[in-house]
């Protein structure tokens, strides 16, 4: 086993869901269970990143596999040297865990959708939709370079959009997948400007040269600022994939679109994709970039587990969840806690997938019901769902001897390390809240769906416990979100395997850009490349943290018992006690409106102030060009009548007066033509006298 | 105003315009041919003037000859155009045969 | 003003005269008659200038065989119920002009040049001379002519009868 067949196996990857994508596409309706070779080139996928994944981590921890060829040779340009775009993948252990994750999670999923989304009269089209989606991820997961990294960030768009607009005979999954491209596309400027920043410099895409360039102190435009701005830029696609604030509107839309789909987007592929963009640059951030990261990431915490509270719709809430959680990987990022982000991120990949498959066994039991209040005492009717669901749920919010809480636990931890290197206080005090709301709201949503008693009878009667093919990836993933396999110590990550493989990496940015306690050490003999006192801090803030977000995680889940399970504080009275901030939560703190009646009005304004512009002046302008070529070639046409036909017809008069004239000479008679002959010869004479 | 060679040539030409007057006017074939014979006459005067005043012996006299000779040929073959012509249009009026102008 | 002078006179203005009605003359038969008085004239006129056989012969062919085979053609090509003898003539101006001018330039022109005039002379025997130069200088001229006049002969003879051939061969 050497690197080539590691690359070789990771190229088969990538192409095998695209190819399974092709097959489907243009011969899915004509061969009968063809979505069995898609979950098939998923399954050799999965099996093969899981080789590439063991080879690569035990026999090649240390090293950065690259393999890449020039794509395009622009040559010499004028101005700018020699320029190229180099295309390649790229083998480092996060590329290679997040490789085998993403097979994992579409694995379950391809598994998960033969029963749910059977009967579908696209049925075939939707495993295609599935291959391309995963395709799109592996290329953004592998990618060497930033240009690739962007073709695949928009393919991943694309089939996100296919995905949630999947349904497209109701007008709301329409909108959703529009809304989703759309609000993806806001972000996406910035991505590419970003990128651009960063090729105008460096005349190159690939990331270890761009930062190699950096870490020799070769700035964009000789500027601190400019690589500020590369970094915030870059994250603004991280912003509209990841669903931050502000551009988090569209996840919860996307949610119209089949759960099994769901799971595959918010938790392995799409919104993690901007996680792991972050990720990639995590080394080029500046403090004050990072700082921006960290403050979007608690903010789109706090704001969307505030919103998931008061949601309803058990998709909706676990929406919301996403983008809680997502925020918290956003700001571990940008508090310096690279690992713990990293780990989130797997970590919640596992269990979100297994949340929006236990709710897609949900709904498909209550005939697609999605509402929780018609739901309740699920429990004896779904055993296994409610279980696996219930392990979920403790992962998500924290509990020990999960994996979410070797994670979240670790993000905690460090935004207090970072609040005690810094005092930006605000990042922990935000993190421990939303640890709390995540509790209470994920346990909410477990009370109010599985336990007490049936508040629809009728559906309650008919609900019945799910297919082998759909039971077997929530049994999966809920072992998955065991600590045991992301370390055999339930209460410190630092002693397992994960910790040993994915380390934080050099931050490269001048010593002046990044924080105090970022500054790369030489000496380091740790894994972990932060200063000695990053290090230091988190282990002295780890029990704390430890402590302190079981203590609010239990008061979270209290919370929840109180009023759901044991009804001691009524909800409803307690939502008409606080009206006015039920009523901001459940309407998501207005920010559809908040968009519809600037940014859209706005847009809408634009347009047809634009309308009205071409209408009146562009069309004005090409009216009155019309008018006048009409004027001219009025005028032209009477010259040409008048005065061209006038010349013609006058020469067709003269031609025909002289005609007329001489056709009298022409009489046939003999001595006419002797009467001109003898005329002439006179005339010759005459001439030739004098000669 | 002894006669000399100049009164002879003065009256063949006058003869000769008479003959292309008689030629270019009439309407009738046969007048035409009369015109053609006095032009071919005053020809012959010329020849035999100059025969005579030019010292050439009888040479003159010999073309005149055959000019008569061959204006008595033409003169048959012309007349039985003439008569065809008569057959075929039931005119001899030069006018009237105008299947040139076609 | 010598004889010879009348004399040249009195033909010269027989030959116009009659020329003239032949050219002016409305009746086909008058025309045709007084080409006769010229031919005469035109004799005569051969006589003054010492040529006395081409006289004869022109009195012999013109006058005995060219104007009776006009003659003939005036009467075979005149309807002879209607008589319709008259002819008519046409573009009578451009005609006067042309020959007057065509006249007028070959007199100015036969008075102007000065002409090399030899002394007249007078021969005896034209017949014998013309003979023999017929059948010696002009030998293959005076063949020529006799063929030519046979084919005149055969021809005109073909081309008068053409059209009835053609009809016989039609009926048949």
């Amino acid at each position: 086993m050497n690197e080539n067949i590691l690359i070789q196996l990771s190229i088969l990857n990538i192409i095998l869901p695209l190819f399974g994508f092709v097959l489907l596409i243009f011969f899915g309706k004509r061969l009968p269970k063809s979505h069995l070779f898609e979950i098939s080139t998923i399954f050799v996928g999965l099996v093969s990143s899981s080789i590439v994944s063991f080879f690569k981590l035990n026999y090649f921890e240390d090293k950065l596999i690259v393999f890449d060829f020039r794509w395009i040779d622009f040559g010499n340009v004028p101005f700018f040297g020699n320029l190229g775009i180099n295309i390649g993948i790229q083998l480092d252990n996060v590329s290679v865990i997040m490789q085998l994750t993403v097979f994992i999670v579409s694995f379950v999923v391809h598994l998960f959708s033969i029963k749910y989304m059977e009967g579908d009269p696209r049925y075939s089209r939707y495993f295609a939709y599935l291959g391309l989606f995963t395709f799109s991820m592996l290329g953004i997961v592998l990618t060497h370079n930033f240009l690739m990294m962007y073709i695949f960030w928009e393919l991943v768009g694309l089939s996100s959009y296919l995905l949630i607009g999947f349904w497209f005979e109701k007008k709301s999954a329409s909108d959703a997948a529009k809304k989703a491209f759309i609000v993806n596309r806001i972000g996406d400027v910035g991505f590419f400007l970003g990128i651009l920043i960063l090729y105008a410099n460096y005349h190159t895409f690939t990331f270890s040269e761009i930062f190699g360039q950096i870490a020799q102190g070769n700035l964009p435009f000789n500027s601190g600022a400019w690589l500020t701005a590369a970094g915030i830029l870059i994250f603004c696609g991280a912003i509209g994939k990841s669903a931050q604030f502000p551009l988090h509107v569209w996840l919860p839309d996307a949610m119209e679109g089949p759960t099994p789909v769901s799971a595959l987007i918010h938790a392995a592929t799409m919104v993690a994709a901007g996680v792991y963009l972050v990720a990639r640059i995590f080394v080029m951030l500046t403090a004050d970039a990072m700082l921006v990261i960290a403050s979007i990431g608690a903010i789109t915490a706090f704001i969307s587990a505030t919103i998931a509270i008061t949601q309803t719709d058990i998709k909706r809430v676990l929406a919301y969840s996403t983008v809680s959680q997502l925020g918290y990987m956003i700001m571990s990022l940008g508090v310096g806690s690279y690992f713990f982000a990293f780990l989130h991120l797997i970590t919640h990949a596992f269990f979100k997938a297994g949340l929006f498959l236990g709710s897609g066994s949900v709904i498909h039991a209550m005939h697609h019901e999605q509402d929780i209040r018609f739901m309740g005492g699920l429990r004896k009717k779904l055993p296994i769902t409610y279980y696996t669901f219930l392990i979920y749920t403790l992962a998500i919010a924290g509990i020990p001897f999960t994996s979410g809480f070797l994670s979240k636990d670790g993000i905690l931890g460090g935004t207090l390390a970072f609040a005690k290197l810094t005092g930006y206080w605000f990042f922990p005090v935000v993190g421990f809240f939303v640890a709390m709301l995540t509790a209470f709201y994920m346990f909410r949503l477990v009370i109010l769906t599985f336990h007490g008693e049936a508040r629809d009878i009728h559906k309650f009667e008919h609900a019945h416990e799910s297919p082998a093919t759909m039971l077997i990836p929530l049994i999966s993933l809920a072992v998955l979100s065991v600590f045991i396999f992301f370390s055999p110590n339930p209460f410190n990550i630092e002693a397992g395997w994960f910790y040993k493989w994915i380390e934080t990496p050099k931050t490269i940015v001048p010593q002046e850009l990044a924080f105090s306690f970022m500054i790369n050490e030489s000496n380091t003999s740790h894994n972990i490349i932060h200063s000695e006192l990053y290090t230091e801090t988190l282990h002295h803030s780890h029990s704390t943290a430890m402590i302190l977000s079981l203590i609010m995680a239990g008061l979270g889940i209290l919370f929840a018992f109180v009023i759901y399970q044991w009804r001691l504080i009524s909800a409803d009275k307690l939502s008409i006690k606080l009206q006015p901030l039920y009523n901001f939560s459940y309407n998501k703190w207005y920010f559809d409106e908040l968009y519809s009646k600037t940014a859209v009005a706005f847009t809408l304004g634009l347009s047809n102030f634009l309308a009205w512009f071409d209408q009146k002046v562009i069309d004005g302008i090409v009216n009155g060009t019309a008018t006048i070529t009409r004027w001219t070639s009025f005028s032209s046409g009477k010259f040409d009548n008048r005065v061209v036909d006038g010349l013609v017809n006058w020469t067709a008069y003269v031609t025909g007066f002289f005609g007329m004239v001489f056709r009298k000479f022409q009489t046939g008679k003999v001595q006419t033509y002797l009467v001109m002959v003898l005329t002439g010869i006179i005339i010759l004479f005459f001439i030739f006298k004098s000669l | 105003m002894t006669v000399g060679l100049n009164h002879f040539l003065a009256l063949s030409a006058v003869l000769f315009s008479l003959g292309i007057y008689a030629v270019l006017t009439r309407k009738n074939a046969i007048q035409v041919l009369m015109g053609i014979e006095l032009i071919l006459n005053s020809a012959n005067i010329n020849f035999i003037a100059f025969a005579h005043y030019g010292n050439f012996g009888l040479t003159g006299q010999v073309i005149s000859l055959f000019v008569i000779i061959l204006a008595a040929a033409e003169a048959a073959i012309a007349l039985a155009i003439v008569l065809n012509i008569y057959k075929q249009y039931s005119t001899v009026n030069v006018d009237e045969i105008d299947g040139l102008k076609e | 003003m010598t004889t010879y002078d009348l004399i040249f006179y009195l033909f010269a203005l027989i030959i116009l005269v009659s020329a003239f009605i032949v050219v002016a003359a409305r009746n086909i038969i008058y025309s045709a008659f007084s080409l006769l008085f010229t031919f005469f004239g035109v004799a005569g006129i051969y006589v003054l200038l010492n040529a006395d056989f081409i006289a004869v012969v022109q009195v012999i062919i013109y006058v005995g065989g060219i104007l009776v085979l006009i003659i003939f053609g005036v009467m075979l090509t005149n309807k002879i119920t209607e008589v319709e003898i008259k002819t008519e003539s046409f573009q009578v101006l451009p005609s006067i002009i042309i020959s007057g001018i065509i006249g007028g330039t070959l007199v100015a022109i036969f008075t102007k040049t000065n002409w090399k005039v030899a002394e007249p002379q007078i021969l005896d025997k034209t017949v014998t001379e013309i003979g023999r130069f017929l059948v010696s200088h002009y030998m293959i001229l005076f063949e020529l002519a006799g063929i030519i006049l046979l084919v005149a002969l055969i021809g005109s003879v073909m081309i008068a009868r053409k059209e009835k051939l053609e009809t016989e061969e039609v009926e048949k």
